[in-house]
């Protein structure tokens, strides 16, 4: 066994004051430093090819990273696809989310959109086909409309913020839902502000 | 020798083999050949087979060298070797299948290590793929998350390029492992375009010089330090930066810590070095970087061996971090400082913006009274049984400073790491993050061939070195001078020390009495054996393996009781480190 280190032991030693919170940052005692989590927009250019959506959300799953929703597509450049992504993470992890999603090689660029940049989710909605007049009406009161009916289910297209989906899904809820698919949100910053290398 | 190219028998070869570089390519296969020459790749460590075969092919007629190697992980450990000690891309081929998954092991490690390395890997025909065909994996997909860039090459006119920029791409800005998974209809496919200069994508920037006001700033803070410290990371030696480190060091006179990657940044025999911090580092290095109040970080990603809990790392510090890879900065722990660069250039900022050294003189008398309450030593008691320590200690007196010590992932790791001295960068060659065992017996084989004239000494552990010992065979092969030092515990320590230590002395599967007997296993290879057991042995020995021209192992039967210490326990606060077994019980 060793035993020829002589020094004072563990707790008699000479020991710091401060302290860091999980994230690694110092703990100010006058204000401490810990960040609650926040929802992120995420977009990224990538480049149009195989595999890069694997890749990319590969990358949140290895991380850990609270993902919300990914969506993607392409752009007016047919090498070029955007991805927008929702993730919810306190501002140390979003940052580190920036940083890691730039790191990869098919990724043109990335950027944190404004609060205010325009979201839009899609939702499909099918449900029973017993009341199609009652089903349109609360369509309507969504902005959306029936896109597909017969006798035993009516499907309706609604499109919107996260919330007035949430909000339609639960009205249609009194027609007996029978299938729902959302794509998850795309968004855009308003103005005349693009996502494009160098900008 | 490396098999390559027949021999020609006469003096015409130079003329044959420079005619035979300017051939056009007509394949694939040549095209990725062409493109490893002109990236400037030396030595190819790789396994034949049915997938990878029309690139091998190729290489009939190159003048690269290939080294066979006994087991695809070998060869990429091998590789990875190559690329820390020359610092330049190291090369491994593997076929599909097996031979790909067999080498994922050494691209995880380059990864998480940062070492450059590139991968080329066969794989079954385009139109097969996807199929479950006869040794197909998704190299791609297993690879991806374990490397910078995974490429599937899918046209005969291109692949060429794809390996010039996997290359290009592995050496680039923070260095690592690059892949291109090639179907066997590309390489055999029919081409006549020669690959173009291997750049690195269009997508990849790097930040060579981090911006002047951010370094003003933070060598103000430095300046204004009373207790500075510089952690040297793996990336100062990555960086070339060691020289430009001991000269920002000395002219400001503020002490050194190395991370364990970072050993060789800066010379262990200068009186500012701490020697290295973190788990098993020392514990003046330990002591100083919990009560630092301003902590310059170079090239670290301050990992948790390193770091301990993140609540008791450094929290007196200010942090400035320096890292070419911006996604480093605040991931572990946050930076006051971000500066993002290259470590040579941000060195030499950082040199010219100090305003003046830190008054530090007390400082820097504490922490040599740190290093006279804790020196690195142990217990000889009546010499006997043998210390793993005595032997690494023993091996470092009697060589020269440019000794290339590689080892493979257990206790003797780090005695390897605590009882040698390190004073030169490349000279110290180790699988860090993964923590690979049976990383030496290969990476040796690396190191040798890309530093012929050093020596190179492999400290491995008995469960470490069974792992990969079929190695041996190439070493034998190759005639490669190393000396491989088994310290003999019969056990995987460093379990059965966690065991002894956190699980009750339930020795559950570490104990292994049952291993050969290394020094007749290596002459079975066609290596040197020896036998060591007594202290009084060693230096003889340890002579008498270094004068023998080839590889040669000394076994060597060390004390079983023997314990690696100080010990930081995992997530622990690095000034609390243990001394000994009592101490973990505090703790």
């Amino acid at each position: 066994m060793t035993g020829g280190m002589p020094g004072p032991s563990p707790h008699d030693r000479m020991q710091p004051e401060g302290r860091r919170n999980s994230q690694g940052i110092r703990i100010d005692p006058e204000a401490e430093a810990t960040h609650e989590p926040r929802q992120a927009v995420l977009s990224a250019l990538v480049k149009h090819k195989p595999g890069v959506l694997s890749e990319v959300s590969a990358l949140f799953s290895r991380r850990q990273f609270n993902i919300e929703s990914l969506t993607v597509g392409p752009t007016v450049d047919a090498d070029t696809a955007r991805m927008t992504i929702l993730i919810e993470e306190p501002e140390p992890g979003i940052d580190q989310a920036k940083k890691q999603l730039r790191k990869l090689v098919p990724v043109i660029e990335v950027t944190e959109l404004d609060p205010t940049a325009l979201r839009r989710e899609l939702a499909l909605i099918k449900v029973g086909g017993e009341k199609p007049d009652d089903v349109n009406a609360v369509a309507e009161m969504y902005d959306g409309q029936a896109v597909d009916a017969s006798t035993e289910s009516v499907t309706v297209e609604i499109t919107g913020s996260k919330q007035k989906i949430d909000a339609a899904v639960e009205a249609f809820k009194q027609f007996d839902v029978q299938e729902v698919v959302r794509t998850g949100a795309a968004a855009l910053e308003r103005g005349p502000r693009t996502l494009n290398k160098h900008d | 020798m490396s098999e390559h190219a027949p021999p020609a028998e006469d003096d015409t070869a130079d003329e044959q083999s420079a005619d035979a570089e300017q051939a056009p390519v007509t394949t694939g296969a040549q095209s990725v050949v062409r493109a490893l020459e002109n990236a400037g790749a030396e030595y190819i460590f790789g396994v034949q087979g049915g997938a990878i075969m029309p690139v091998y092919d190729a290489l009939y007629d190159s003048d690269l060298n290939h080294v066979t190697m006994a087991h695809e992980q070998g060869a990429s450990h091998a590789a990875d070797a190559f690329g820390i000690v020359s610092g330049k891309p190291g090369v491994c081929f593997a076929t599909s299948g097996p031979g790909a998954t067999n080498l994922v092991t050494g691209i995880a490690d380059a990864n998480m290590d940062s070492d450059p390395m590139i991968a080329l890997t066969g794989q079954v025909p385009t139109e097969f793929v996807g199929n479950d065909a006869f040794q197909e994996t998704d190299t791609v997909g297993i690879t991806q998350p374990v490397t910078k860039e995974s490429y599937f090459a899918s046209d005969s006119d291109t692949v060429g390029d794809d390996v010039g920029e996997a290359f290009a791409l592995a050496d680039a800005g923070r260095q690592g492992p690059t892949l291109v998974d090639l179907p066997k209809d590309i390489t055999q496919g029919e081409t006549d375009v020669e690959p173009g200069e291997a750049t690195t994508p269009d997508t990849y920037e790097v930040q060579e010089e981090a911006d002047d006001e951010d370094v003003q700033e933070a060598a103000e803070a430095l300046a204004a330090a009373d207790r500075p410290v510089i952690l040297s990371g793996g990336g100062v030696i990555k960086a070339d930066a060691s020289s430009a480190l001991r000269e920002f060091a000395t002219e400001y006179e503020i002490p050194v810590i190395t991370t364990m990657p970072g050993i060789g940044s800066f010379p262990e025999d200068h009186e500012l070095s701490l020697e290295w911090a973190g788990m098993h580092g020392t514990g003046y290095a330990n002591m100083a970087i919990s009560n630092t109040d301003c902590l310059l970080a170079i090239g670290t990603r301050f990992d948790d061996r390193l770091t301990g809990g993140v609540d008791s790392f450094a929290p007196d510090a200010e942090v400035i971090h320096v890292d070419i890879d911006p996604a480093e900065i605040s991931k572990n722990i946050y930076a006051d400082y971000p500066l993002i660069g290259d470590a040579r250039e941000v060195l030499r900022q950082l040199f010219d913006a100090m305003p003046r050294a830190p008054d530090a003189d007390e400082w820097r008398e504490q922490c040599q009274t740190w290093k006279s309450e804790y020196p690195m030593t142990y217990d000889t008691p009546d010499d006997e049984p043998l210390k793993p320590q005595y032997v690494v200690e023993t091996f470092s007196d009697v060589t020269p400073d440019d000794t290339i010590v590689c080892t493979g992932v257990g206790q003797h790791q780090m005695w390897a790491s605590q009882f040698w001295e390190y004073t030169e960068p490349r000279t110290w060659v180790s699988s860090h993050g993964l923590g690979t065992m049976g990383y030496g017996v290969p990476a040796a084989i690396g190191a040798k061939l890309a530093a012929p004239d050093q020596e190179v000494v492999c400290f491995d552990g008995d469960g470490s070195f069974l792992m990969t010992v079929q190695g041996l065979s190439v070493a034998v092969r190759e005639q490669l001078d190393i000396t491989y030092v088994v310290l003999n515990n019969e056990a995987v320590g460093m379990v059965r020390q966690w065991q002894d230590g956190f699980y009750e002395g339930r020795r559950m599967a570490s104990e292994y009495p049952w291993i050969p007997q290394f020094d007749k296993l290596a002459e079975a290879f066609g290596a040197r054996g020896f036998r060591l057991e007594a202290q009084e042995n060693v230096e003889e020995t340890i002579q008498a393996a270094r004068e023998y021209d080839g590889p040669s192992v000394i076994d060597a039967h060390i004390d079983p009781g023997e314990n690696v210490f100080p010990m930081v326990p995992s997530g622990g606060d690095n000034g609390k480190f243990a001394l000994k077994e009592d101490h973990l019980e505090e703790l």
